[in-house]
């Protein structure tokens, strides 16, 4: 497993051990594994871009990388390391395959809303805590009103939201104008009909994944 | 005669009907008066959407042009310049109107003394400071041609005739020895006001990041005293001035816009004067430092 290939979901678990050197943590509970997995796996084409707003707990990102072939699987050890190219918040400028660098919250979805105004195809993950911060919402308020529809951001909501959004966040970027949806995070069959790009859509999408904690 | 803040906009009305790759990003200051065009977007009041789209853009293969009132273009959504442009290696032009007091009757909501000691601070931008339109469409058209990082700081105050070169040009040689009187952007003509009948070389400076140390080392000669006249935060190139000239002894006076905050209304030019930016404060200045 050191050079570049394919694999499967079912590789992610000793992948994420090899990443963290960790043998008895229980992967499937990482938030965002199986719905970036369904990203690459199902979704994403060339020339559409992925911008990990939620920069922290990378590993899962970085293990559906080198499990679809971007990132070197040898590139796994060493993380968060002096020469490692994979840290604890991603940097495009190192790691292979990373359209956006991340870790400062609430940066992603400005970012994908330029990008969304020149119609190229952007899903933008952030979490249901990270839309604390007060600038994902001059984003979520501008992609509304632009009708911005190659924008899809995905929310992963496993209640980690201090002071919470009652009756569910999806209903914010309703008010704004969005097309939003809930699904089980884990169910691979509903993200990837959620998150599939909708080529008659007039309006920004928000999927969010609901995961336990 | 017109001013910069004019002229921008004249020239990024055209930047966009002749290039394809440029696009403008505004939150509300300046929107209407650039008018609308299909790659001039406005963003309305957010400032942090204002650097994120800008950012965006850029990572399309666009030229983004971002602009407003200094404060809200550096100031407040600072950390998106970092990251956003900065940490993602991405470009864009930001052009600031305002300066350190332009709107001075705004209070001090809407004064920016301290955005290029700012912007100073992060890695791989380059800063321009015009003083004459002219020279604020150059450094603009330049920037428009590039594809890094560049911050253009306009203001309503300017020189009467523009400095040809964009970087550090020495306009009148002293004896040798001659202290150096170094006068960025729209400073030169209190500047050279205050330095008519005194010996000493004076240079201009428009371009302050990089700073140019060499052309500095090389102006000052055999002298050992430099001037350094900023229209923003007082001794923001000081450092810069300090690493120059390392290796030999020398003396630096920085005038600047003081730090305490002015607590006062008025016109721009009371608060230049208030300085001592003007050219009877600079004169005071230089009979105190110089022999």
């Amino acid at each position: 497993m050191d050079t570049l290939t394919t694999l499967g979901y079912e590789d992610l678990p000793s992948l994420l051990t090899r990443l963290t050197g960790d043998e008895k943590h229980d992967w499937s509970s990482l938030s965002t594994l199986d719905a970036i997995w369904v990203l690459y796996d199902r979704i994403l084409g060339d020339g559409d871009r992925f911008l990990l707003s939620k920069g922290h707990g990378p590993a899962a990102f970085y293990a559906v990388l080198a499990a679809k072939g971007i990132v070197p699987i040898a590139a796994l050890d060493g993380f968060g390391s002096f020469d490692s190219p994979l840290g604890y918040h991603p940097d495009r400028a190192l790691a292979p395959g990373v359209d956006f660098s991340s870790g400062s919250l609430g940066h992603g979805l400005g970012v994908a809303a330029g990008v969304a105004l020149t119609g190229r195809r952007v899903w933008c993950l952030v979490g249901d805590a990270e839309l604390e911060e007060g600038s994902n919402w001059e984003a979520v308020q501008y992609a509304g009103r632009e009708r911005l529809s190659s924008l899809t951001a995905l929310v992963i909501d496993n209640d980690s939201s201090t002071h919470g959004w009652p009756e569910g966040v999806e209903r914010r970027f309703m008010l704004e104008g969005w097309a939003a949806l809930r699904v089980d995070g884990r169910d691979h069959e509903q993200l990837a009909s959620a998150l599939a790009f909708d080529p008659a859509g007039e309006r920004p999408r928000c999927v969010v994944a609901e995961v336990a904690r | 005669m017109s001013g910069m803040r004019e002229r921008f906009y004249e020239v990024a009305r055209r930047a966009l009907d002749e290039d394809e790759r440029v696009a403008v990003v505004t939150a509300e200051i300046g929107t209407a008066t650039l008018g609308p065009h299909p790659r001039h977007v406005n963003v309305g009041i957010r400032e942090q959407l204002l650097i994120g789209v800008a950012a965006g853009l850029a990572l399309e293969g666009y030229r983004p042009v971002a602009h407003s009132y200094a404060p809200f273009l550096v100031e407040r959504p600072y950390e998106f310049l970092k990251l956003d442009l900065g940490h993602n290696d991405l470009g864009a032009v930001l052009v600031s109107t305002g300066a350190s007091y332009d709107a001075a009757r705004s209070g001090r909501t809407h004064q920016a003394p301290e955005d290029v000691a700012a912007v100073a601070t992060l890695p791989g931008w380059t800063i321009r400071v015009p003083g004459h339109p002219d020279e604020l469409e150059r450094a603009f058209r330049d920037a428009l041609a590039g594809d890094g990082r560049v911050y253009i700081r306009m203001s309503e105050e300017q020189n009467h005739a523009r400095v040809d070169g964009g970087g550090f040009t020495v306009l009148r040689r002293g004896s040798p020895g001659a202290p150096l009187v170094v006068a960025v952007g729209p400073s030169l003509a209190p500047a050279l006001a205050a330095t008519a009948a005194r010996d000493v070389t004076v240079a201009y400076l428009g371009t302050v990041r990089p700073f140019p140390r060499e052309a500095l080392c090389e102006a000052l000669g055999d002298g050992t005293d430099v001037v350094l006249v900023e229209p923003y935060l007082a001794g923001t190139s000081a450092a810069e001035v300090s690493a120059a000239l390392r290796a030999r002894p020398h003396r630096l006076l920085a005038l600047g816009v003081e730090n305490p905050e002015l607590r006062r209304y008025g016109a721009g030019s009371e608060h230049r004067a208030a300085h001592g930016l003007d050219g009877a404060g600079i004169a005071r200045s230089l009979a105190a430092f110089l022999p």
